[in-house]
């Protein structure tokens, strides 16, 4: 059953949306939070714990002093205050994904609050974002429905959980209220989580890879009349957890939520899942006694007290913040501020870096990322990082190019071979035999039938009409099937019919 | 009028997936009872102008350095589990289907 929605204009007309987020980002530390387990991505299940992760009887959780520094850099990097003294607490509930019946996580006392991160829009426009506070806390294990449809949690027969993340440590980013974003209310929402992946990877705090989940966000959105300073009610939507999800989630909130308050009826409070698929959301559960989480502070572990002179020495270490970096990079690509701008909302600043870092010139990863990848990306309506092209592939292609062995119709046609996962870009060439005819023999073959078929036009030629020659080198690609150099066909047109290029 | 009864130790039973009898239904809720009748009465003695205590010992930061330490195998993980799959402990159905 699909939820009634208006069109995304009329909403704006008729409502005023605020929106809130709460964005997770798991630290890379080589250790959990609180127990020595490594924190690592991708391995075989249940095999990264030890007894405080599986909150065994008897544990004592010790923190991570390197996932503090790491929060305090985060806070700092995020204009807040970093608060002298806090504590952690236990936030109690029941449910599979942690052994310990509880989460360690931060509650009245955050490590960092009170801070703003500006955001700057796609058309140049700044926004700025409060912060509320950032807190730390562990991440929970992961759970695998099984036995009903494709992985949903609901119908499902059983489920499967591997502690693997349990503890990996996580700080919680909390903004305030936005208000006044109007009909760019989706827009900032993407931008804002951008900004905070940005700004945690500049850190080199967290991989911040969003389809790993090391960035997560939560989206909050409501709506009220124009001109009502109350708020509406809100629905939080979970599991956005790519950028363009981001977008598109609190559009449909948006659109939703005005279709809700259109009929007469209250927005309910509750939780919304966030399909993919559809693009759309679902009810969770309604905010409930089960949100009773009865917190109190974790008996555990002793209070943190970030000295002035420890948030000062690790302020002095904080690296280029990401908005001054993008002026550098653009100065050091030479870039024109069209280009730069086209290159950031593309989404692919980072990957063309990493494409230059590999070895390619900064005309040459543009070229790539914006002429061909960014089209393919949307094609397949994904971002264009996740699209799977390596920075050495990339290098690799544009070398085949420069040394002539392909042209850059077969070197996009091996870029779809590579992503279809046919292999390296080498391999790709041999196996569909796309080398470019570089022997003089065949081509002077295929010279000398094209200005045979076309004798006018080779006149014209030795006339000094050069711009003819492209009735001839067609003839030639053509017999070629497409398969030789361009510019080396024009030399021999040329020597063959004596004149001088 | 005690702050926990029966009906609570038993939502509280069935949410750590414990089994009590009848019996023990009581005897817990009477026992809890007394626990938190006497935590209110420290309660009553602290007032607003103390702050709340979080460990009994006046320390603070007390870091581990982030190095590997020890980890299980998924056997050993495992081997209190009461049922398990593919090397992860298996749950039942999380929600109830009405």
């Amino acid at each position: 059953m699909s939820d009634a929605t208006l069109s995304f204009e009329e909403a704006m007309e008729k409502y005023d949306p605020v929106l809130g987020f709460e964005v997770h980002v798991e630290l890379n530390t080589k250790t959990k939070m609180f127990s020595s387990a490594p924190n690592v991505f991708g391995d075989e299940p249940n095999t990264n714990v030890n007894e405080v992760d599986l909150g065994m009887p008897g544990v004592l959780p010790v923190l991570n002093r390197t996932a503090v520094e790491s929060s305090i850099k985060i806070g700092l990097a995020l204009n807040c205050k970093i608060a002298e003294n806090c504590r952690f607490a236990r936030k109690n509930y029941f449910y599979p994904d942690t052994p310990k019946n509880f989460q360690t996580s931060q509650y009245d006392e955050p490590i960092a609050y009170d801070g703003y991160l500006d955001i700057e829009l796609s058309d140049g426009t700044v926004f700025r974002v409060e912060i509320e506070r950032a807190h730390m806390e562990e991440d929970a294990g992961k759970l695998t429905h099984l036995g009903g449809s494709a992985g949903r949690i609901q119908g499902a027969d059983y489920s499967l959980v591997d502690y693997n993340r349990a503890g990996v440590p996580l700080v919680e980013i909390v903004t305030k209220p936005i208000e006044g974003a109007g009909s760019r209310a989706p827009e900032l929402a993407k931008a804002y989580v951008a900004a905070v992946r940005e700004i945690v990877k500049n850190l080199g705090v967290s991989d911040a890879k969003m389809e790993r989940g090391n960035v997560r966000c939560d989206a909050n959105v409501s709506l009220r009349p124009h001109g009502r300073e109350r708020f509406g009610i809100r629905s939080e939507t979970k599991n956005v957890n790519s950028l363009r999800a981001v977008e598109h989630a609190v559009r449909y909130e948006i659109q939703r939520h005005a279709a809700v308050l259109d009929s007469g009826e209250p927005v309910i409070q509750e939780t919304r899942h966030w399909h993919e698929d559809t693009r759309s959301t679902t009810s969770g559960r309604a905010k409930s006694d089960a949100d009773d989480y009865r917190y109190f502070p974790e008996p555990d572990l002793v209070p943190v007290v970030a000295s002035r002179e420890w948030v000062e020495e690790l302020r002095a270490t904080l690296p280029e913040p990401p908005a001054e970096r993008r002026k550098r990079l653009q100065a050091d690509w030479g870039y024109s501020d069209l280009e730069f701008r086209d290159v950031v909302n593309a989404g692919v600043m980072d990957e063309i870096e990493e494409t230059i870092a590999a070895g390619a010139a900064a005309t040459v990863a543009r070229k790539w990322w914006m002429g061909e990848i960014v089209g393919r990306a949307k094609n397949a309506d994904v971002d264009p990082g996740q699209l799977g092209v390596k920075p050495e592939t990339i290098v690799e292609l544009n070398k085949m190019v420069e040394a002539g062995k392909i042209n850059n119709k077969m070197a996009a046609e091996v870029l779809d071979g590579v992503l279809a996962g046919e292999g390296t870009p080498a391999e790709i060439v041999e196996k569909r035999g796309l080398a470019v005819v570089s022997d003089d023999g065949p081509l002077l073959e295929a010279i000398d039938a094209a200005l045979a078929a076309q004798p006018d036009v080779a006149d014209k030629i030795r006339a000094g009409k050069l711009q003819a020659i492209g009735a001839i080198v067609g003839g030639v690609m053509k017999a070629t099937r497409g398969q030789a150099d361009a510019g080396r066909v024009k030399e021999l047109i040329l020597q063959r019919l004596g004149v001088e290029g | 009028m005690a702050a926990i009864n029966r009906d609570d130790v038993a939502h509280l039973a069935r949410l750590a997936h414990i089994e009590m009898s009848a019996e023990e239904l009581d005897r817990m809720a009477g026992e809890l009872a007394v626990i938190v009748d006497s935590v209110k009465s420290v309660s009553e003695a602290a007032g607003d102008d103390v702050p709340a205590t979080s460990h009994p010992i006046p320390l603070t930061n007390v870091f581990r350095e982030d190095v590997v330490g020890h980890t299980f195998t998924a056997e050993q993980a495992l081997s209190g589990a009461p049922d398990s799959d593919e090397n992860r402990f298996k749950v039942p159905a999380i929600l109830d289907e009405a």
